[in-house]
């Protein structure tokens, strides 16, 4: 087991190098620093001088990738790709655009993220299984057909329209809780309950009939048709067989979402003003930081590949027959 | 004379529907390739949901021909100057939607502005109030006393025009299916009414029916009054979300075919040769997919926007500086969502390489490029069409949501994301201006459910495994 995980961590490196020269090609290449340093400071008032202030106070002017001016090792460290890229592996991400401390802003803003995403994928897991059970148990009957075509008129329905919908209904006209906003300790669950509700009602459609297609799918297997022969309840082959096999593609799906749950939604987040990852990296967008983009890249992309590799244990784990090799 | 204006995405589109027509006709005399889409269109959701598909494809390449009209000219030079606005045919077509402007927000059917003026009145006095609308219901003498009226008689007007034009349709279309079929026109019209044909036409004919209805309504009553309202600047946003079809339909099709091609060629080839190109393709996609879209994305856009703000001299309108950013976001698009697609071929190409056919081909020395494209690819392009049909919907709606993070499509182009994050702060407003976001909301709902229907039932006919269900 351990073998395998260190294995699978070794599979990772590549990958891990490849997003870094890509997200690298991306912000340095494509676009050099003058480039950026002009879009900052505006097209119009732009001198060479201004360019070269604004480069040297960010740490934009060295040279890409060799300095031939620096001695020894330094041709290669004091440079760019080592300052700016390299450094992330190690998880030094530096200071955004407006000399903030990255690692610093992203301690401080996951606890909000982790407190809306955890609550919505628990209730909406509960609430999408207990759908798609439902659906799966009245198959075939009007019960079934217009639970199906509810959940695609569900996501049909654009994610925003349930944010924009729920605040006004729930918190404008009904009043029943802030519109936005957060704060510390036990005083912010009155500001997670809407984000939360509105996470799982959204997810709804799109889950539960992702979900039934995994019971039917079950359903139809011989064990199940063996278990109805022996006289078994339908309800008790339902809870007992079908349900817990058809979890196995269920929890693997979860698991590889588990590590994204850091990074929080952007929508979400957003429009409730949580200071969460989520509205830092929109807000990273919005103001064309380029700093805090490439770090929330490369954060994003271990913490799926963290997902990956967590999809493969818990594949062992739950299904036996799935051997390590 | 008008001059022409061809954008990058026009020519994508003609490209793509001159494909669809192509393949109408190369598949009408195929048998094997008729009946799954004959079993899509017998389902009665499929089919009505086909025809409110073509119904947004029409406005959308009604929307695709560009051109700009020329100036009047002062002088006596010969060369004729041409006007920086970019129209399209559907501009003319709904004529005076897009001049008739406001001066600001009014709720639909309005005759008053949403906000109250000073108004000096003709004895010099002055009063705040609601002014008239300069076009809504500009025709009313007395709105308060009038209006209801009026609107009811409008809409009656339509309702007779709609049952006209659909009693000729349907005449239209029992001749055509009595020909087809070689049977009395009096059966055929009994068998369209009850519903006994193969092809569900009397379903058919239902929603065309609904939908001359609407288009009657809204030629009535908007040629008096703003049926959606006016937003902001007092533009008529029922010509908003009309112009925004064609942003939804552009991404959610043309993704789809920028990257197919390459989809299509990786996924085939790593399946096939296996080995060492297997390792690089999937190397490939592994790390792409790593990265979270919507960042790769803004990633981009970003760039996007660095180099056009550098490069302004390159475009000559804005229509045209917006079509590129447009075009840019589907490419960007593709290349975050081709990896899905990729995969899903390089497994069933795994398996296909292992059947007897492809066994006997490859021991009568059959080339491998040859292989590939004759045997493997018709085999697998059940996939693609299901991964298409069903890839364009989330991508409507993935175009609202990346207009309001800032990397969507141009701020200057209409499109539904830009509508709702126009309007998304004046929900704060007492009373609410509801009806900017309404609009986008309920024609980009209609557009994604109809996909999603229509998709449902290509899945259901294409895919082997839910065929026997």
């Amino acid at each position: 087991m351990f073998a395998y995980i260190i294995r699978r961590l070794g599979y990772a490196i590549p990958i891990l190098i490849g997003i870094n020269l890509l997200t690298f090609y991306l912000f340095f290449v494509v676009n050099s620093p003058d480039d950026m340093a002009r879009m900052h400071l505006g097209m119009k008032r732009v001198t060479p001088e201004a360019i070269e202030n604004w480069k040297a106070s960010h740490g934009y002017d060295k040279p890409l990738l060799v300095n031939s001016e620096a001695s020894n090792l330094g041709k290669l460290t004091d440079t760019i790709f080592f300052e700016k890229s390299l450094k992330l592996f190690v998880f030094d991400f530096g200071s955004s655009d407006d000399g903030r401390d990255i690692s610093f802003d992203i301690s401080q803003r996951m606890w909000p993220s982790l407190a809306i995403a955890i609550p919505s994928l628990i209730i909406g897991l509960l609430v999408n299984i207990t759908f798609a059970l439902l659906m799966a148990f009245f198959r075939g009957t009007y019960v079934d057909f217009t639970g199906v075509i509810v959940c695609v008129i569900l996501m049909s329905i654009s994610a925003m329209f349930y944010i924009i919908g729920g605040q006004y209904l729930l918190a404008k006209i009904f009043r029943l809780m802030p519109i936005s906003g957060f704060d510390d300790g036990l005083n912010a669950l009155k500001f997670i309950v809407l984000p939360v509700v509105i996470g799982v009602v959204s997810g709804i459609g799109a889950g539960s009939r992702w979900y039934r297609t995994f019971f039917l799918e079950e359903a139809g297997k011989d064990y199940v048709r063996t278990a109805r022969a022996k006289g078994l309840a339908e309800s008790l082959v339902l809870f007992r067989h079908i349900l817990r096999n058809a979890l196995i593609p269920i929890v693997t799906g979860v698991v590889s979402l588990l590590p994204l749950l850091f990074m929080g939604s952007l929508l979400l987040e957003s429009f409730f003003a949580v200071p969460g990852l989520g509205s830092y990296t929109i807000d990273g967008i919005q103001n064309q930081d380029f700093a805090i983009v490439r770090v929330m890249v490369f954060l994003g992309s271990v913490l799926y590949i963290i997902g990956l590799i967590m999809v493969d244990i818990a594949y062992t784990m739950v299904d036996p027959r799935i051997r390590l090799s | 004379m008008i001059k022409p204006v061809i954008l990058w995405t026009d020519i994508l589109i003609f490209l793509l529907t001159a494909v669809v027509i192509a393949f109408i006709y190369y598949a009408r005399s195929k048998p094997h390739i008729r009946a799954p889409w004959k079993r899509v269109f017998t389902g009665k959701v499929a089919a009505a949901s086909v025809v409110v598909l073509l119904a947004f494809v029409l406005a959308g390449l009604l929307d695709s021909m560009h051109f700009r009209l020329p100036l009047e000219s002062n002088s006596d030079s010969d060369e004729t100057h041409y006007a920086g606005e970019v129209l399209s045919v559907l501009d003319i077509l709904v004529g005076p939607l897009r001049t008739q402007v406001e001066k600001t927000y009014s709720a639909p059917f309005a005759t008053h502005l949403f906000s109250r003026e000073t108004i000096e009145q003709s004895d010099g006095s002055k009063v705040r109030a609601y002014p008239r609308l300069v076009y809504g219901g500009h025709h009313l003498d007395n709105p308060g006393h009038d209006r209801l009226a009026d609107i009811l008689q409008r809409s009656l007007l339509a309702v007779a025009e709609t049952l006209l034009a659909s009693g000729l349709l349907m005449f239209v279309m029992a001749f055509w299916l009595a020909r087809r079929h070689r049977q009395p026109l009096r059966i055929i019209s009994l068998d369209i009414i009850k519903g006994r044909l193969a092809i569900p036409w009397r379903t058919i004919l239902l929603v065309l029916s609904l939908l001359l209805l609407l288009v009657f309504l809204a030629i009535n009553l908007a040629a008096a009054y703003h049926v959606l309202g006016t937003d902001k600047v007092g533009q008529d946003v029922f010509y908003l979300t009309l112009k925004s079809i064609r942003t939804g339909l552009v991404i959610g099709t043309l993704t789809t075919l920028i990257m197919l091609p390459f989809a299509i060629f990786m996924g085939i080839i790593a399946g096939y040769a296996r080995g060492w190109i297997d390792d690089i393709v999937q190397y490939v996609y592994t790390t792409l997919n790593s990265i979270p879209g919507v960042l790769l994305i803004a990633a981009a856009i970003l760039m996007l926007q660095v180099f056009i703000a550098n490069h302004s001299d390159y475009f000559e309108t804005t229509v045209e500086r917006a079509d590129i950013r447009l075009l840019f976001l589907c490419i960007i698009l593709g290349i975050t969502s081709w990896t899905g697609l990729c995969r899903l071929l390089r497994g069933e190409t795994l398996k296909l390489r292992e059947a007897e056919y492809i066994q006997a081909a490859m021991s009568f020395g059959v080339p491998h490029r040859k292989i590939m494209t004759r045997h493997i690819l018709p085999n697998v392009m059940h996939v693609v069409l299901i991964t298409v049909v069903l890839d364009f919907s989330g991508l409507v709606l993935a175009e609202a949501v990346l207009s309001y993070v800032g990397v969507g499509v141009d701020p200057t182009m209409n499109s539904w994301g830009n509508m709702i994050n126009g309007a998304r702060l004046e929900m704060a407003r007492e009373p609410v201006v509801w009806w900017s976001l309404l609009a986008a909301f309920l024609f980009m709902f209609i557009l994604v459910l109809a996909a999603n229907l229509f998709s449902d039932a290509v899945r259901d006919a294409f895919d082997p495994r839910t065929r026997d269900r």
